[in-house]
C-alpha cells in the first residue's frame, strides 16, 4: 500500500488501529484521557460499540463477546481498571477465543482524574502481556501486534496510554485496511475453560504461568521491541511518552526502546545492559521497568533523579539528567519564572449550569462559606459527601459545597457511614446521574437495607458532561446514536424501596430549597432528582438577564453563585450578555434580594 | 526549515484546539514532520487552554520546551502573559487584543493584568509582540467566533507554509455553511498582519 499519512491523536490511532485489526465489538465507560477511543470506534457503523454501565460491565461484555471468536476491545481510564479489576482478573484466567484488548488510559500529572496510579502494575498482577505506544504510529501499530498475540497466547492483552499519548497528535502512515468479515461469532461448550469453579481455575492458574513464560520469549523477538544504537558510554531503557523525551534529551545515547513492557526480554536487556558502559530507565511515575531490571540482577538507576510524581517532560529529564551528572550543567542557563500575580483560571461550572442552583441552596442552608473562612476546623452543619462529575467544581468557592471526594459512587456509602457513626450533623449525598447509574445504584439500595436517613440528590442532567457529553442508560441514546430503552432513575428507586422521592427542577431556587429542607428532617433515604438539562447542551439563549442599575444596592449577593457571566470587575455587577444562559435559567433574578436582576 | 514550535492559548470555547490541529495539518500537508498536543484543564468551558504544536524534519517530544517557542498565538491576554516564559528569545508574540476576566478577578480576589503588565511579562523574552483586535475585526466581518480562524491568518505570515495550504486544511475542517467566512477571517488576518508590519 502507498503511504497514506494522516495526523491522528493517539486515541484516534488506537481506534483505527482495532478497526483495521477487525474488532466486531467495542466497549466502553467514558474517562478522561480514554473517552475518545469509543466515539471514534462508534462512528464505523460496521462493528457494534456501546457506552457500558461502568468499566466492569465493559470489561464483561468484552469478555462475552471474546468467548465467541469475535475480536474484542475494551478501553477505560486508569482508575476504570480498579473497577473492572474483578472480571479483569478472570479474563487472565479463562483466557480467550477471540482476540480480547483492554485499553488503559493513564493520566499522570493528574489531569483529570483522582490519582495517578500506575497501571503497569496490573499488567503483573493479571500475569498478561502489555504494550505501551510512544506516538500515534506506535499506537497504530500496536493494535494490530495486540490482537495478534492475543490469540496466539490465548491470553487478554492490556495496552496502556497516557494522557500525553491519547490526546497528542502525530503523523501515522495508515498502511492498512479492514479485514474481510470474519467467521460468524459461535460459542463452543468448554467448561474447564470459561467456568472458574475451584476444579477448574486451579489448572488454569497453571496454565497462565506456562503461558507468561512463553510470552517472555516471545518478547525477545517482539519486533517493536528495538535497539537503537548510539554511544556506548550510556544506555537507555526506555517505553511510552518518556521514550521521546529521553531520545530528545540525550541524541547521542543507546535506546532499548520497550514497546512490550510485560513480560521483559531478559536476554535482549541483559544484552544491551553489557553494550553499554552506564544503563539508565527514563520512564514516568513508578518504578516498574528498574525494579524488574534490577530484579534480573542489571546494576541500574533511574527513580534515582527522575521524578515519580507527575508527568515528565524534556525539561525535568535533562534537569533531572544534569544533576545526576549524566548531562553537561549548561542546560539551567537561560529559564524564566513564570510572570508572577496573575490570576489563575480554572474550569468552572457554566452559565446556566443546572448544577448551580442546589449548589448554592446547599451552600446558604448549611452556611458553608463561614466553613472555609474560618481558621479552625468546623463541623458542617450539613455535611455534603461527593463525588465526581462537572459537580465536584461546587467545591470551589464561591459554593464551597462538597466536603468529600473520593472515587465514582462514594459519596452515598460515605454519608451512610457519617451517619451510622453518630455525627451529629445532617447528611447529604450528591451525585450525578451517569455516576449513579455507574456505581451509585448499590450504595443506594445499602441505605435503603439498612434503615438509612441520609439525603441523596442525583443530579439529572441527561448527560455524562464531564468527559463530554456522552449518553448513559438514562437518556436512552445508545453511543451509535440509536434509541434504546432508558432507565427510569425515578421508578428506580422506588423499586429499591424509597418512598421520599421527590422530582424538582433544577432552576427552581424556592423548590430546591423546600424540598431539600423536608427532606433532610425525615427519619428515612430520601431521594431528590434535580432534574434540568446541561447548559451546554441547550442552544436556544434568549433573554440574558441584565442588572438594573437604579435598584442595585451592590450587595454582590449574586456573586455568590459563582456565574462566570455575572462580572464584578468595577464596582457595578454586570452581566456579560454573550455568556448568560438567559430564560433556561434565571436563578440570579430569583435570589436577588433587591429584585435588581430581570430581563 | 529547522524546527517550529508554536503555542496557541486561550480560553475554554474560544477555538483553540481546532485552530492547533489546523496548523498542524498544514505542517503536515507542506510535508514537515509534526506533532501536538492540547492540555484542555478538568472541564469543557471556562479554563485556561493550550495547545503546543511543533513542526520540523523530526519531532520527538509533543510538549514544547519552556524558552523554545517561537511562535505565541493568544486568542486572550492574560493567557498570553501566562505563557511568556517560554517564549524564546525573540519570539514572535500575536495577541487578540481582548480581556475576559477570571472568577477570580470578579470575584475580587485577584486583578487583571494591565496592558503594561502583559507587555513587561512578554518584553522579558521579545519585542516583537503584535495586538490584533480580533473580535472586533472578526465581529465585523459577521460572527465572532472566526476569531480563532482569523488569528490563524495573522500567524500564518511568519511561517514558511504557503496561504494555498492554509487555505485548503481550513476548507477541510468546516462545514459548508461555515466555510467562506472562515476563508474570508483568514484572509482578513493576513492582510492585518502585514499592515502591522508595515508600520
Ligand atoms: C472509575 C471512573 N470512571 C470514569 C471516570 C471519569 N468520570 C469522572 S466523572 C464521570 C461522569 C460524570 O457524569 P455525571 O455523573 O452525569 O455528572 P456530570 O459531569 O454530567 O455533571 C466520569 C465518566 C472516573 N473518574 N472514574
Amino acid at each position: 500500500m502507498k503511504n497514506n499519512l494522516q495526523l491522528l491523536s493517539g486515541n484516534e490511532a488506537l481506534a483505527l488501529g482495532a478497526y483495521h485489526a477487525g474488532v466486531r465489538v467495542a466497549t466502553a465507560y467514558p474517562g478522561t484521557p480514554s473517552t475518545e477511543i469509543l466515539e471514534n470506534m462508534a462512528r464505523f457503523k460496521d462493528l457494534y460499540a456501546e457506552w457500558s454501565t461502568n468499566e466492569k460491565v465493559a470489561m464483561e461484555v468484552a469478555m462475552g463477546a471474546a468467548y465467541t471468536g469475535t475480536r474484542a476491545m475494551v478501553s477505560m481510564k486508569h482508575v476504570g481498571l480498579n473497577v473492572a479489576s474483578d472480571p479483569f482478573m478472570a479474563a487472565s484466567y479463562t483466557g480467550i477465543i477471540g482476540g480480547l484488548v483492554i485499553i488503559s488510559a493513564d493520566d499522570p500529572q493528574i489531569h483529570s482524574s483522582q490519582n495517578e496510579q500506575d497501571n503497569r502494575h496490573y499488567a503483573r498482577l493479571a500475569k498478561i502481556p502489555m504494550l505501551e505506544p510512544t506516538d500515534s504510529q506506535d499506537a497504530y501499530e500496536l493494535m494490530h501486534h495486540a490482537f495478534n498475540i492475543s490469540e496466539e497466547f490465548d491470553t487478554p492483552v492490556m495496552l496502556r496510554s497516557t494522557t500525553r499519548i491519547s490526546h497528542s497528535k502525530s503523523v501515522v502512515n495508515v498502511n492498512r485496511s479492514r479485514p474481510a468479515k470474519n467467521k460468524p461469532a459461535a460459542f463452543y461448550f468448554n467448561q474447564q475453560k470459561f467456568v472458574m469453579l475451584p476444579v477448574y481455575a486451579l489448572p488454569r492458574h497453571a496454565i497462565i504461568e506456562e503461558r507468561i513464560v512463553k510470552l517472555a520469549e516471545y518478547a525477545e523477538k517482539f519486533p517493536l521491541n528495538r535497539i537503537i544504537k548510539g554511544d556506548s558510554k550510556l544506555g537507555i531503557v526506555a517505553s511510552g511518552i518518556a521514550y521521546q523525551y529521553a531520545r530528545e534529551v540525550f541524541s547521542e545515547a543507546s535506546f532499548l526502546k520497550l514497546a512490550m513492557t510485560w513480560p521483559l526480554p531478559e536476554k535482549m536487556i541483559k544484552n544491551f545492559a553489557g553494550s553499554v558502559e552506564r544503563l539508565i530507565v527514563v520512564e514516568e511515575l513508578d518504578p516498574f521497568l528498574q525494579q524488574n531490571i534490577r530484579a534480573m540482577g542489571i546494576e541500574v538507576i533511574g527513580k534515582e533523579f527522575i521524578p515519580a510524581v507527575g508527568e515528565l517532560n524534556t525539561r525535568i529529564v535533562a534537569e533531572s539528567s544534569g544533576i545526576a551528572g549524566l548531562l553537561p550543567d549548561s542546560e539551567k542557563d537561560d529559564i524564566l519564572s513564570p510572570a508572577e500575580g496573575l490570576p489563575r483560571r480554572p474550569p468552572l461550572l457554566c452559565p446556566g449550569c443546572p448544577h448551580t442552583g442546589i449548589y448554592f441552596t446547599l451552600n446558604t442552608l448549611g452556611q458553608r462559606s463561614k466553613l472555609v473562612a474560618s481558621k479552625e476546623p468546623q463541623e458542617p452543619k450539613l455535611v455534603v459527601t461527593g463525588d465526581i462529575g462537572c459537580y465536584t467544581l461546587g467545591t470551589y468557592p464561591p459554593l464551597s459545597a462538597l466536603d468529600t471526594t473520593a472515587c465514582m459512587g462514594a459519596g452515598i456509602g460515605q454519608a451512610l457511614g457519617m451517619e451510622k457513626a453518630g455525627v451529629k450533623s445532617k447528611v447529604v449525598a450528591i451525585i450525578g446521574d451517569s455516576t449513579f447509574m455507574h456505581s451509585g445504584i448499590t450504595g443506594l439500595v445499602d441505605a435503603v437495607y439498612n434503615d438509612g436517613h441520609i439525603t441523596i440528590i442525583i443530579l439529572d442532567n441527561r448527560t455524562t458532561a464531564m468527559t463530554g457529553h456522552q449518553e448513559h442508560p438514562g437518556t436512552g441514546i445508545s453511543a451509535q446514536g440509536q434509541e434504546t430503552s432508558a432507565v427510569d432513575i425515578e421508578s428506580l428507586a422506588r423499586g429499591i424501596g424509597v418512598k421520599d422521592i421527590k422530582v424538582i427542577d433544577a432552576f427552581d431556587t424556592n423548590a430546591l430549597r423546600e424540598s431539600v429542607k423536608d427532606s433532610l428532617d425525615r427519619p428515612e433515604v430520601s431521594v431528590i432528582i434535580v432534574r434540568g438539562a446541561c447548559a451546554m447542551r441547550v442552544r436556544k439563549r434568549e433573554n440574558p438577564r441584565k442588572v438594573d442599575v437604579e435598584k442595585c444596592t451592590q450587595c454582590n449577593y449574586c456573586l455568590r453563585l459563582g456565574c462566570p457571566a455575572i462580572q464584578g470587575t468595577d464596582d457595578q455587577v454586570f452581566i456579560e450578555p454573550t455568556l448568560c444562559a438567559g430564560d433556561i435559567c434565571g436563578i440570579c433574578e430569583q435570589i436577588c434580594p433587591q429584585q435588581a436582576i430581570n430581563i | 526549515m529547522e524546527k517550529l514550535d508554536i503555542l496557541v492559548t486561550g480560553v475554554g470555547g474560544q477555538g483553540v484546539v481546532l485552530a492547533s490541529d489546523i496548523i498542524g495539518e498544514a505542517a503536515l500537508a507542506a510535508g514537515y514532520d509534526v506533532k501536538k498536543t492540547d492540555t484542555l484543564g478538568m472541564a469543557q468551558r471556562g479554563g485556561s487552554v493550550v495547545s503546543n504544536v511543533r513542526i520540523g524534519p523530526e519531532v520527538r517530544s509533543p510538549m514544547i520546551k519552556d524558552g523554545e517557542v517561537g511562535l505565541l498565538l493568544a486568542f486572550e491576554k492574560l493567557e498570553a502573559a501566562r505563557w511568556s516564559n517560554y517564549l524564546r528569545p525573540d519570539a514572535i508574540a500575536i495577541i487578540n487584543d481582548y480581556e475576559q476576566p477570571p472568577l477570580s478577578v470578579s470575584l475580587g480576589q485577584g486583578k487583571y493584568p494591565t496592558d503594561g503588565e502583559i507587555t513587561t511579562a512578554l518584553k522579558r523574552r521579545t519585542n516583537r509582540i503584535y495586538f490584533v483586535d480580533g473580535n472586533r475585526l472578526a465581529r465585523e466581518l459577521g460572527n465572532v467566533r472566526t476569531v480563532n480562524i482569523l488569528m490563524l491568518g495573522c500567524l500564518s505570515v511568519f511561517t514558511p507554509l504557503d496561504a494555498d495550504v492554509w487555505k485548503k486544511c481550513i476548507s477541510q475542517r468546516m462545514s459548508e455553511k461555515l466555510r467562506d467566512i472562515n476563508l474570508t477571517a483568514f484572509g482578513k488576518g493576513r492582510e492585518e498582519m502585514e499592515n502591522v508590519r508595515i508600520k
